[in-house]
């Protein structure tokens, strides 16, 4: 069959043309194409891959802003707890000096009264025995002779009764 | 738009061959396997367009090649248009020279052709190493391809960086797509690269022989990539790359079928030496093959008007032979593929060293 043999001549040229273009393609054109597609490439992944790690980090710094406002919401918290107790103990410290201060007072003016009491007791006591004695010496100076029988037996009605 | 032009390519291609049954008629019948073999083979001229003047001559407009033989350890150089039409026999050295059925003859003084018993040619034949149709077409796509990826090498040296623009854009995704699905695809992650630059040459190079034998009109109509020398030889190419770079293990595992019982063996390496062989000897026989049968197809459809003679069958054909040339379309850069992915394959298979 005509079709099913092989003609040197074209085989010669076909290996010529394809030689040639193997040759010419392989130093001129693909190593250019293909580095470029290659760089693109790996432009493209870098990128993505510098994208992907500029997510991340926002997302960090969002969860460290995050944190840092939760810390800062708990301290203020704290610090607010922290003055409302204080000034609760200030008022209670407060209130208990202020009773123990009334109290202070109070015994003072207690005890001031309870002296000028016992004093004017017995300021009244010695008043009240002289003027016994003195009522006693006139009775007696009329009635009696003996004086210093009867003024010792006053005084001790008068130690009796004591006045209270 | 481009259906427009396929139509227009059809009505040309139809004009071609009107004028050819115009001839034929004169004789008779339509001679419609002269004419299909006529255009799928190798012819020393290149057809451009055949009509008949006002003055109801036929003219034949057709692009002279040059003609290149080897006779006496000399070559010889002519103009194919000597041979046409020539009413004496071209002297080479001492002999003369006649072409006849598209083969150079050498012969005595008169141009004597003498046939066997068969009608085949006995004479003897120089060596030929013209420039036919087929390498014209050939250098032209040579040519083509030069231009575009040493254009589009310079481009992307200059702008490699942005998405691709215009050319660019189309070419692009099929080299990807050699690189990406077909050797890295088919060959060991370190070994693929290097086979790229050839893998690329060689789906490239088929595929636009391929799409030059699609144009139905000068300068295309060659059916290169249909002719089995062409595919041979690409053939012959695809089986050095599998084997000169074949690994260790490639060849233990052909020679020695390690693993099997002896009688198998003495079965299984005489089966994978000829496998060597049959691997790129099928891809040659696809190549052409396919391509051939489509432009058969193609003629064989146009033919049946002039078979029938009636213009009514016209549509049929053309339509036939539109949804044919899609299909063509298809299965240049499909066969294009196949011939590359295969020729990866067995790349794969040869230099990997863990699968076998």
């Amino acid at each position: 069959m005509e079709l099913l043999t092989p003609s040197p001549g074209l085989i010669f040229w076909t290996s010529l043309t394809f030689i040639i273009l193997l040759l010419v393609l392989r130093k001129f054109a693909w190593p250019s194409i293909l580095r470029a597609l290659k760089v693109r490439e790996e432009t493209i992944s870098f990128a993505l891959e510098d994208a992907q790690r500029a997510k991340e980090e926002v997302e960090m710094m969002e969860q460290k802003r995050r944190k840092i406002i939760g810390e800062a919401r708990k301290e203020k918290d704290a610090i607010l707890k922290e003055a409302r107790q204080l000034k609760s103990e200030i008022l209670e410290e407060a209130k208990e000096a202020a009773g123990k201060e009334s109290q202070r007072l109070l015994e003072k003016a207690n005890q001031q009264i309870e002296k000028q009491k016992h004093d004017a007791l017995a300021e009244m006591r010695e008043t009240i025995g002289r003027l016994s004695l003195e009522i006693a010496e006139k009775i007696l100076k009329e009635e009696l002779s003996q004086d210093d029988k009867h003024k010792k037996v006053i005084n001790t009605y008068l130690r009796e009764m004591n006045l209270n | 738009m481009r259906i427009l032009f396929i139509i227009f390519f059809l009505l040309v291609t139809s004009l071609n061959l009107q004028a050819s049954s115009e001839h034929a008629e004169e004789e008779g019948a339509v001679d419609a396997f002269g004419l299909i073999m006529g255009h799928i083979s190798d012819s020393h001229q290149w057809h451009v367009i055949d009509y008949t003047n006002r003055h109801g001559h036929p003219v034949h407009i057709s692009m002279p090649l040059p003609v290149i033989l080897w006779h006496d350890n000399q070559l010889w150089f002519y103009s194919s248009d000597s041979f046409f039409h020539a009413e004496h026999p071209v002297k080479i050295g001492n002999d003369h020279l006649v072409l006849e059925d598209g083969h150079f003859y050498l012969t005595d003084h008169e141009g004597t052709i003498i046939r066997d018993g068969q009608g085949s040619i006995t004479n003897p034949s120089p060596l030929d190493f013209s420039i036919t149709k087929n390498v014209a077409s050939m250098i032209l796509s040579m040519l083509l391809l030069l231009l575009i990826f040493l254009s589009a090498a310079k481009a992307y040296a200059r702008y490699g960086m942005p998405p691709p623009k215009g050319f660019r854009a189309i070419l692009e995704p099929l080299i990807l797509f050699v690189r990406d699905d077909i050797a890295r695809s088919q060959i060991d992650e370190d070994k693929a690269d290097k086979f790229v630059p050839f893998l690329l040459t060689l789906f490239f190079f088929i595929w636009i022989n391929n799409l030059i034998g699609i144009v139905p009109f000068f300068p295309g109509g060659s059916n290169l990539s249909g002719n089995i020398s062409f595919t041979a030889t690409l053939a012959v190419f695809a089986f050095l790359a599998i084997n000169i770079f074949a690994s260790k293990d490639y060849w233990k595992h052909i020679f020695i079928a390690p693993g099997m019982p002896f009688p198998i063996k003495i079965l299984l390496v005489p089966l994978e030496f000829v496998g060597i062989f049959i691997k790129p000897f099928a891809l040659m026989i696809r190549l052409f093959a396919n391509i051939t049968a489509g432009h058969i197809i193609i003629l064989s459809l146009i033919s049946i008007i002039f078979i029938l003679k009636s213009i009514y069958i016209a549509p049929v054909s053309v339509l036939l032979s539109l949804v044919m040339f899609m299909l063509e379309l298809l299965v240049a850069v499909l066969q294009a593929y196949i011939f590359t992915l295969l020729t990866a394959l067995f790349i794969g298979m040869s230099t990997s060293k863990t699968e076998h």
